[in-house]
């Protein structure tokens, strides 16, 4: 054993496999520590903020400052507050006034504005521009003009008659350092749709959605051994009757099964583990062919037959001689099955027979929300990428252990 | 002939049984559940805006009649059988007053026509790469290898979403959602068939590259196996030429890369039928989502049955297809 677990963490493969899998474990367990609550709390009130540093507006507005005399920091105002909208109507007017763009790169917010500046008269009126363009134009003037000036913000309060009276100037100097700043929440990944924490979710949702993996690997697992190795031990009409319904199985697909199934049960039915089990009792069959076929090879070995001669039990010669035999085999299966369940879990969900919504975070869940709130199409990567890229490394990790196993054990493979 | 008549009827015995089976199961697992679903349906639609109690009860009626729910469970499963093999799935729900077999049959021209050739070529493409890795080995083994493993494990429907968001969001190359322009009404003209040629462009290419990954990877298995095999090593002692050994190798690793296809081409089809919701394609996949979102019964049913009978005919086309290459079932002729 101890020899076997050495010669494993041997096989490059199946240590980088190993590390990523743990270090999603990690994570797991680790996160919640630093950022408790509950995963499904809803803390934005819009939908898809983006990622960052958020720093509340009221506290910062109210914070010491301190002034501090950047010399880039107004071109970096109007580079920031200039939309690519902007940019773009801004050359389309000097296109009008026959003003040369070329060589003009309009993400060179200097260049522009000197353009701007030297070309821009509100008093004209190009031909065949309707009103809206006009004073459009004219709006962008006033807010570039109001940038390059620096001209302070006025906060103001209502005094006890209920008169405006000014409490604070805020001028363009004006700096706050962020840690006199009483809120200040860090969203590395942004809100979804709900306006939940999407990494809070993520590492909850990865959570769940392994669970169901496990779940589901141990149920296919259990069923599948005990049937491969009736089959393959007993034989005779048992063996028959097993692979009968092993080989219908095979072919009818588990996905059709699980939509069902799935779709039977209800909404209200459809906890975590249940959709779990149901994946684990709809894919089975890949264990139980192979463990039966490897089961046929052992049954007559000299070793077997003693133990038949010494009247050992049926449940002692399987569990005692053959099980051995197997054990790495069933172990590599059973991974396999681990990502294929999280795999079914997250198509599930997707199609909408996912485990019931309110409850727990899943991997497929996320993506569900995600599609079905268009974030693919807004630009909100934020609330899908990180989802496949989770799925997809749980999957990587399971599968580069697989194959470490295969190649540590089945030695013609060895590279 | 004997060899090969023996091995097509036990296959084709194979396919008629798997069928009926499929059959009762699509039958049997909605009816075991303790919900009432004609109660479920009538409820969906009194909260739909049906607020008269007689309608519901009508309706109620009519589902119940039409089902054949009040006779015993055998007449109904008769009734389900003649309904079927006439074609007769009900009437959609969802899009009443459309019956369910037209819905399909305009949703299964599109599936087909896009994961035929898509898993085929994905195929093709992930053998000789996964062939060839194994044949060079030293350095384009190492990149390829990673790639490949960590290709076939992004899911279909996530590979669908990188796609999208990467060439049809970022890029503009190609559009993003549906078989063909909204604007257009299915004609047989040039700029109907370059609307859906350029829609079909995204669906199309990440089904190829998910299965590329998963065939790759085995393939290279299968070759690496080969080249170690007793046979190759004689054939090289016996000075026959690398060219003609890698050609029997290929043969050879190739044979059980056609029953694999047979075993997974149920997971692969499930995929991509995900992966359908993802670009909103006509196909069953999207059908089968709406059909789900809508509490569409009749349509669940009818297109769960008809992706089992799809899936059922191409794994018995490629036992088939397997019979005829495996040189082992030709030498039964000879017994």
């Amino acid at each position: 054993m101890k020899n076997t677990l050495r010669q494993v963490f041997h096989s490059p493969k199946f240590v980088a496999g190993f590390v990523i899998f743990a270090l999603i474990l990690l994570t797991m367990i680790i996160y919640p520590l630093f950022n408790p609550g509950n995963p499904l709390e809803q803390i934005g009130v819009g939908t898809f903020a983006k990622p960052g540093t958020y720093v509340s507006l009221y506290d910062a507005a109210k914070s010491p400052t301190e002034t501090l005399r950047l010399a880039d920091a107004n071109d970096k105002r109007i580079a920031s507050r200039l939309s690519d909208s902007d940019r773009v109507e801004m050359v389309e007017w000097f296109k009008i006034m026959n003003v040369s763009v070329e060589g003009l790169d309009i993400s060179d917010t200097d260049a522009l504005i000197d353009l701007w500046s030297a070309n821009y008269d509100p008093s004209v009126r190009p031909q065949g521009m309707t009103n809206a363009k006009v004073n459009y134009y004219k709006r962008l003037n006033n807010q570039i003009n109001e940038l390059r000036s620096g001209d302070s913000i006025l906060i103001a309060d209502y005094d006890d008659e209920g008169n405006l009276i000014e409490s604070k100037k805020i001028s363009s100097e004006d700096y706050v350092n962020t840690k006199s700043v009483a809120n200040v929440k860090f969203l590395p990944l942004g809100t979804d749709n709900f306006g939940r924490d999407v990494l809070k979710e993520l590492v909850s949702a990865t959570g769940t959605s392994i669970r169901i993996g496990l779940i589901a690997g141990i149920v296919a697992t259990l069923i599948g051994l005990t049937f491969g190795l009736l089959a393959g031990y007993v034989g005779g009409v048992l063996d028959d009757v097993i692979m009968f319904v092993t080989n219908i199985f095979t072919v009818i697909p588990s996905f059709v099964l699980l939509i069902l199934i799935t779709y039977s049960l209800g909404q209200e039915q459809r906890g975590a583990t249940v959709v779990a089990t149901v994946i684990g009792f709809t894919s089975w069959t890949w264990t139980a062919r192979s463990v039966r076929s490897q089961v046929i090879s052992l049954r007559n070995r000299d070793h077997v037959n003693l133990s038949k001669l010494s009247g050992h039990s049926l449940l002692r010669i399987v569990l005692m001689d053959i099980l051995p035999y197997i054990a790495s085999y069933v172990v590599m299966a059973f991974i396999l099955q681990v990502s294929s369940g999280i795999l079914a879990e997250a198509q599930l969900s997707l199609l909408g027979l996912g485990p019931k919504t309110t409850q727990v975070p899943t991997l497929g869940l996320m993506m569900n929300w995600a599609m079905l709130y268009s974030a693919h199409t807004n630009g909100s990567w934020w609330a899908y990428f990180p989802v496949i890229l989770v799925i997809s490394l749980i999957s990587f990790s399971l599968n580069l252990m697989n194959t470490g196993l295969d190649q540590v054990f089945n030695p013609t493979l060895r590279d | 002939m004997k060899g090969y008549r023996k091995y097509f009827g036990k296959k084709i015995l194979w396919f008629i049984i798997t069928f009926i089976v499929a059959v009762i199961l699509n039958f049997i697992l909605p009816r075991l559940m303790p919900v009432d679903p004609v109660a479920a349906i009538t409820g969906k639609l009194a909260g739909q805006g049906a607020t008269d109690a007689s309608a519901v009860q009508r309706i109620y009626e009519h589902y119940t009649q039409e089902f054949g729910l009040d006779k015993p469970t055998y007449v109904q499963f008769g009734l389900f059988v003649k309904n079927a093999l006439h074609g007769n799935f009900g009437i959609s729900f969802s899009q009443y007053p459309r019956p369910v077999s037209e819905i399909i049959s305009s949703a299964i021209v599109w599936t087909i026509a896009l994961q035929l050739p898509a898993i085929l070529l994905g195929w093709l493409i992930g053998n000789l790469l996964g062939a060839l890795a194994a044949y060079i080995k030293k350095g384009f083994d190492k990149v390829l290898l990673p790639i490949s493993l960590f290709l076939s494990n992004v899911p279909a429907f996530g590979m669908a979403v990188i796609m999208l968001v990467v060439f049809g969001v970022t890029l503009k190359i190609a559009p993003i959602a549906g078989g063909y322009a909204y604007d257009m009404i299915p004609h047989l003209s040039w700029d109907f068939i370059k609307s859906v040629i350029s829609h079909y462009q995204l669906p199309f290419w990440s089904i190829v590259l998910v299965s590329i990954g998963g065939q790759a990877v085995g393939m290279r298995s299968m070759s690496i196996y080969e080249l170690n095999a007793d046979y190759v090593k004689y054939a090289r002692f016996l000075g026959i030429k690398d060219r003609k050994i890698v050609g029997y190798v290929f043969r050879n690793a190739m044979l059980p890369q056609v029953t694999g296809l047979a075993l997974s081409i149920g997971t692969m089809i499930g995929g991509a039928l995900v992966a359908e919701i993802v670009f909103s394609y006509p196909g069953l996949g999207s059908t089968m989502y709406s059909a789900v979102t809508a509490a569409d019964y009749p349509l669940i049913s009818a297109t769960t049955l008809i992706i089992t009978v799809m899936v059922l005919i191409v794994t018995f086309v490629l036992d088939i297809i397997y019979g005829l290459i495996d040189p082992r079932v030709k030498a039964a002729q000879f017994e």
